[in-house]
């Protein structure tokens, strides 16, 4: 990798302050185990590395009944899963993290990196950019080896999946974030902090470039059941195929509302209100649940070479239902 | 490709542009979008400390003895153990995250140290397999492998043995499903997970609750 200057600021003001105004020459550092991957890969060639793991306010998890989970960015993966009161509320978000790559990734692995980590996608992975372009502007991923890429969501130019574990849970739950740059904090509901890229020199997330993840925030879930279910080549160190996060809200054996998100299906952790509509009302069957599987994927388009996620995408839906209602870890 | 402004103005990180540009080795080639971004975000916060992108002086605390170096900030914990301290028993590998042959104990957590800038690890303890053997004794888990016939090739052994000890720190008496679970982080090509397993399992009863890193 490049070498780079390292500032290690103790004050959100600080890091921001550090970083450029635009993308490329400054990068934030927390965990580290996307980050140096992707410099060492020169896909990434920052001038300066901002490491943001000395800012005390961006740490911290806390729970209290009445507000519910404030997560600081800074949170391992391996904090969030032994967090009793956060695996008794959110099985959800901790049956996500428990999925997480491995112990070593937990360990340093932060929950504001999960949702900031780049795509896994191979073309961008191999210098070809975000949106794998070749020479003419046509889509590499298109006509290419697309068995990993999106299914919804793909209508360009972007075909990556979205890659956070925990994005899809925590939409779930409804959860919001803090975001902090130059001009103070904002708020947004996390299905707004991910977006399509349009152009390479956009970015898949809505953070500017001079803007930190100060916390992620996830509302009182006492009466909401919730699961996620990931379907997996490898049992560790990868990243699901497909990924459904289920929040039911119930009132008694009935469905008042539900919420169904899906991961590594789309450039964005990609809502299912269709199985969402399924459901609402009901109570919970295995053909209900069957039927929430199916209208969740009833606007895939597969490329030429993932058509079998559209079926993976149906069954795990069908299965988070399921598990979510059962309750529990 | 982004074309640069170039001026010689200097910015208050007290590095002139040329001085930066040498001392980052990046080629006048090298797509950069932003010229002058660094120098312009830079200032409001000059009460933080910048370092490098030249050689630093560095402390390493490792296995229990203490270290100085001067090593630039991009250099991993990894290439500092094993190309400045001379301690290779940490491997790389694939040194991007994946494979689980670097993994050292960082602070009482098993991590890559391939993924650690060696920056960042100023001040913590740092354990490496160098570190486990007391006194000409093999540790329980070194002592576990070689009778389970944990290794074929032996290259991803210290990795494994390393999350194997970090492991048992926190599970004293793990079920062989703890046990699948919890080494998920290293991988061996020669596919000897089960003696790894089993040695895992031995090492556990043999330390019977814990004290090995005391």
């Amino acid at each position: 990798m490049d070498a780079f200057e390292y500032a290690s600021p103790t004050t959100k003001e600080q890091a921001v302050a550090l970083l450029a105004g635009e993308w490329g020459s400054t990068e934030l550092l927390a965990g580290g185990t996307d980050l140096l991957s992707l410099m060492k890969d020169y896909l990434v060639t920052p001038k300066r590395v901002v490491n943001i793991k000395s800012v005390q306010e961006l740490k911290g998890l806390r729970y209290t009944a009445g507000s519910g989970l404030r997560l600081g960015a800074l949170v391992t993966i391996a904090e969030l899963v032994e967090h009793p009161q956060a695996r008794k509320e959110y099985p959800a978000l901790i049956q996500a993290a428990e999925g997480i790559a491995s112990p070593q990734i937990r360990s340093l692995g932060t929950v504001g990196g999960d949702l900031c980590q780049r795509p896994r996608c191979w073309y961008f992975r191999n210098g070809f950019g975000l949106l794998a372009k070749d020479e003419q502007g046509g889509s590499l991923v298109a006509d290419g080896d697309n068995r990993y890429h999106a299914i919804l969501g793909n209508s360009g130019p972007a075909y990556f999946v979205n890659p956070s574990s925990l994005a899809p849970a925590l939409i779930a739950l409804g959860a919001k974030v803090q975001l902090f740059g130059p001009g103070g904090a904002r708020e947004l509901s996390l299905d707004r902090f991910f977006v399509i890229p349009k152009t390479e020199q956009d970015r898949e997330y809505a953070l500017k470039p001079n803007e930190i993840l100060l916390e992620v925030l996830v509302p009182p879930a006492t009466k909401v059941r919730s699961a996620t279910y990931e379907v997996r080549q490898k049992e560790a160190l990868d990243w699901p195929l497909v990924a459904a996060a289920v929040a039911l809200n119930l009132d008694g054996n009935k469905i008042r509302t539900a919420r169904v998100v899906l991961g590594h299906v789309a450039p964005i952790p990609w809502k299912a209100p269709e199985a969402e509509k399924v459901l609402a009302g009901k109570t919970v069957t295995e053909d209900l649940a069957a039927e929430a599987g199916q209208a969740a994927v009833s606007q895939a388009s597969p490329l030429s070479r993932n058509a079998y996620k559209v079926q993976l995408a149906r069954v795990a839906v069908k299965r988070a239902v399921l598990q979510a209602a059962q309750g529990g870890v | 490709m982004g074309k640069r402004k170039r001026t010689d103005t200097k910015p208050e990180t007290g590095l002139s542009r040329r001085e930066f540009l040498k001392g980052a080795g990046l080629a006048v080639s090298t797509p950069l979008l932003v010229g002058e971004g660094v120098a312009e975000a830079a200032r409001p916060a000059t009460d933080v400390k910048i370092l490098g992108p030249g050689k630093v002086p560095l402390l390493l605390r490792v296995n229990g003895a203490k270290h100085s170096l001067s090593l630039e900030p991009r250099v991993t914990l990894l290439d500092a153990l094993r190309d400045h301290l001379d301690l290779t028993g940490s491997k790389k590998v694939c040194d991007r995250a994946t494979c689980g042959a670097c993994t050292v104990i960082l602070d009482g957590l098993p991590v890559y140290s391939c993924s650690v800038l060696s920056v960042e690890a100023q001040g913590k303890e740092i354990q490496t397999v160098e570190g486990l053997a007391k006194a000409g004794q093999l540790h329980p888990v070194q002592a576990a492998f070689v009778e389970n016939d944990a290794q074929q090739c032996g290259f991803c052994t210290p990795g494994f043995v390393m999350a194997c000890t970090a492991f048992l720190d926190k599970h004293p008496n793990p079920t062989p499903e703890e046990v699948r679970r919890g080494l998920g982080g290293n991988l061996c090509r020669c596919g000897t997970y089960v003696g790894v397993r089993a040695a895992v399992l031995q090492a556990a009863k043999t330390i019977k609750g814990g004290g090995i890193h005391g």
